[in-house]
């Protein structure tokens, strides 16, 4: 029967079946230190041992700072961050866990990392206590969140429990516009369904849009799918995957390679496969995005007017716009690209990629950040991200430009450390949550591509190149 | 986890509706990086009567006398009856964690958010649902109530309840399995699959 490649990769893993759930093999679990310290301390008081100790690979980022941190992890002066890396590294050498420190060059966030090493490959089954973890589906694999107790399920048994998802395709076909990137179609995607729209699905991305989409793109993609509702996304496996897989540290060689190489090819949805919903985007119809409210899916185009809830006729929808507009504090009826910005941040695990860097750059070259931005981030993804983008002379253009170049982490993504918006304060952003107060108790995020945060670092204001 | 099958203790009236999750353990406490040692932290804010944070030494704040859990006669308490919609909010997990970390066992509530209902399994608690007008004999019992699990009977008040329970979840309490105690009952499964995966994806 033909199969979608969600169902493939469930039946790859399934050890037993019972009636609603299955127990599925994990290939691969990745820790940070946020999630984590129950689960170990959990172990520890059943006195239980991992099931698998090369299943795991471990490395801190939501709470490192990203200054400078040569006085190492007991640098750190938020004591909570200092606890949890402490605890993260402790409990990594107690079980003998693969741990990249903060230290290390290769450290960065563990959506970032993973991809970057080759820790993460396609059909793999990866899960990791932290809902973003759908990004590793852009490579073809299996990939989703999952909670502390979970964690500490995977840690001990090599397994989980899953409820099989039903399956959804969402199909963009044709050219994308100008200044329009991976994180624009997730947006519009968003807020076309709706940050439920994916609630019970696992979502498979295609279409020639998504095929011409680099990996960083697909993983862009596949980062969001979170955010409408799905704990999976996916992108089949294409010679673009194989290319980036690679030669990466952690990626098999030799007759290894080959063979593996023989299976990923397999790993797409089967001509004729059934969805239970499909969903078509014309690519033309996507141009940059920017959100305007507290949800993702409060989003529209760049040249668009801020919805008014007086004219939507779902009461429920309106009075979510009217509380979203009075927490963010803008007018509806209000062209987004007139609304001043006070902070913009470049990163997270949605848009911190070489190549996400790169389209900031090249936007930023030769100008400067306006008056009005207090403070504008370009925070890497990763060490290697950073030393790549140094290489290129991209720190540079951006720091000419007024931009502060930092180390890599989470940062402003959720203002675990010191990195935070202030009360009433506006920022640009390229993570992928808008919740109240997501970046800072009393500020307002605005999600948008990297593009769009660099042009509108330059004008101050929500702008296009 | 411990095995439950007949449990006799005091039981400590809390006559609140719809106590949330924050109530149980306030989020400050969310910070810590343990599992276990909420307990002198539960039900922070009414137990004591300054404001509680992570490292402090509870045994040194002023507590509020009025609280149920601060009386004499409720010390040691095992049981926990409460009113309608208990552990509602916020899905944290250190609510159930906090509870049993302070000793409670059983919680019997007219009614129970589901998140935290299920969480309670997890971590060795038996919540118990009863009717309102049992819930308010049970509110008036002074003396020990008796938890037979296996019989499915409260006993109180020389008057004998029955309350319903999962049949899967009752075994798994009665048992002493955890989720991952019951995982790991398939290791013999678990090995064998990964025998088979790992000729055939050998590069994993
Ligand atoms: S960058 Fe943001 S969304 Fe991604 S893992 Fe870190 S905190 Fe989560």
């Amino acid at each position: 029967m033909a199969q979608t490649l969600y169902d493939k990769l469930m039946s790859a893993h399934i050890v037993r079946e019972e009636a609603t759930t299955s127990l599925i093999y994990i290939d691969r679990q990745l820790i940070h230190e946020v999630t984590s310290p129950q689960a170990f301390e959990g172990l520890e008081m059943a006195g239980r041992k991992p099931w698998r100790i090369n299943a795991s690979l471990a490395v801190p980022d939501h709470n490192v700072p990203t200054t400078e941190r040569s006085s190492g992890v007991s640098g750190i002066k938020d004591p909570i961050s200092k606890i949890q890396i402490e605890t993260l590294d402790k409990n990594c050498e107690k079980f003998g866990i693969n741990e990249i420190q903060m230290n290390d060059i290769r450290q960065g966030i563990v959506h970032v990392v993973g991809p970057e090493q080759g820790a993460t490959l396609p059909g793999m089954s990866i899960v990791c206590g932290d809902s973003h973890t759908s990004t590793h589906g852009a490579l073809g694999a299996l990939a989703f969140g999952i909670g502390t107790s979970e964690v500490e399920h995977v840690l001990a048994t090599g397994c989980l429990w899953q409820s099989k998802s039903k399956n959804l395709k969402i199909e963009v076909n044709g050219d994308l516009n100008k200044s329009v990137s991976a994180k624009d179609v997730a947006l519009y995607i968003i807020g076309q369904i709706g940050t439920a729209g994916g609630t019970g699905f696992a979502i498979e991305f295609a279409g020639t849009t998504i095929q011409n989409l680099s990996i960083e793109g697909r993983m862009t993609l596949c980062n969001m799918a979170i955010e409408a509702g799905a704990r999976v996304g996916m992108v089949a496996v294409d010679d673009k995957t194989i290319e980036y897989v690679k030669g990466r540290p952690m990626t098999p060689t030799g007759n290894e390679w080959h063979k593996a190489v023989k299976y990923w090819n397999t790993l797409h949805s089967d001509e004729g496969a059934h969805f239970d919903q499909e969903v078509i985007i014309d690519a033309k119809d996507i141009k940059p995005q920017v959100t305007w409210g507290t949800s993702p899916e409060m989003v529209i185009a760049i040249d668009g007017l801020i919805p008014d809830p007086s004219k939507e006729s779902d009461p429920v929808k309106a009075q979510s716009f009217k509380d979203a507009l009075k927490y963010i504090h803008l007018e509806a009826n209000t062209p987004i690209n007139t609304v001043s910005i006070d902070k913009i941040f470049i990163g997270s695990c949605t848009n911190s990629r070489i190549e996400d860097l790169r389209a900031a750059a090249q936007v930023t070259k030769g100008k400067h950040i306006a008056d009005n931005i207090k403070l504008a981030l370009v925070v890497p993804g990763s060490g290697l991200i950073k030393l790549q983008a140094e290489k290129e002379g991209l720190d540079k253009i951006f720091t000419d430009a007024g931009f502060e170049w930092r180390e890599a982490g989470c940062s402003m993504c959720l203002a675990m450390n010191a990195d935070k918006l202030g009360v009433g304060e506006r920022c640009a952003s390229t993570s992928n949550r808008n919740f109240e107060g997501r970046q800072g108790q009393g500020s307002f995020t605005h999600l948008v591509s990297p593009e769009i945060a660099a042009a509108s670092a330059i004008a101050g204001h929500f702008a296009q190149p | 986890m411990d095995k439950f099958t007949i449990l006799t203790s005091i039981a400590a009236p809390l006559d609140r509706a719809n106590v949330d999750t924050d109530a149980i353990i306030p989020k400050q406490f969310l910070k810590s990086i343990k599992r276990s040692g909420f307990g002198p932290n539960l039900f922070d804010e009414w137990r004591y009567l300054d404001h509680g944070e992570v490292g402090m030494d509870n045994s040194k704040r002023p507590i509020n006398k009025d609280f149920v859990l601060n009386k004499d006669e409720y010390q040691g308490a095992k049981i926990l009856i409460t009113r309608e919609n208990f552990g509602c909010g916020s899905s944290r997990e250190h609510a159930p964690w906090a509870l049993e970390d302070y000793g409670f066992k059983v919680i019997i509530a007219p009614s129970f958010a589901d998140i935290f209902y299920n969480n309670c399994f997890k971590n060795g608690i038996l919540p118990i649902v009863q009717s309102n007008e049992v819930m308010d004999e049970l509110f008036s019992v002074t003396k020990d109530i008796t938890i037979n699990l296996d019989a499915q009977t409260i006993q109180a008040n020389n008057k004998t309840y029955a309350f319903e329970v999962d049949e899967e979840r009752k075994r798994r309490l009665m048992n002493g399995l955890d989720d991952i105690a019951l995982t790991l009952q398939y290791s013999d499964d678990i090995k064998t699959f990964e025998s088979q995966y790992f000729k055939t994806y050998s590069w994993l």
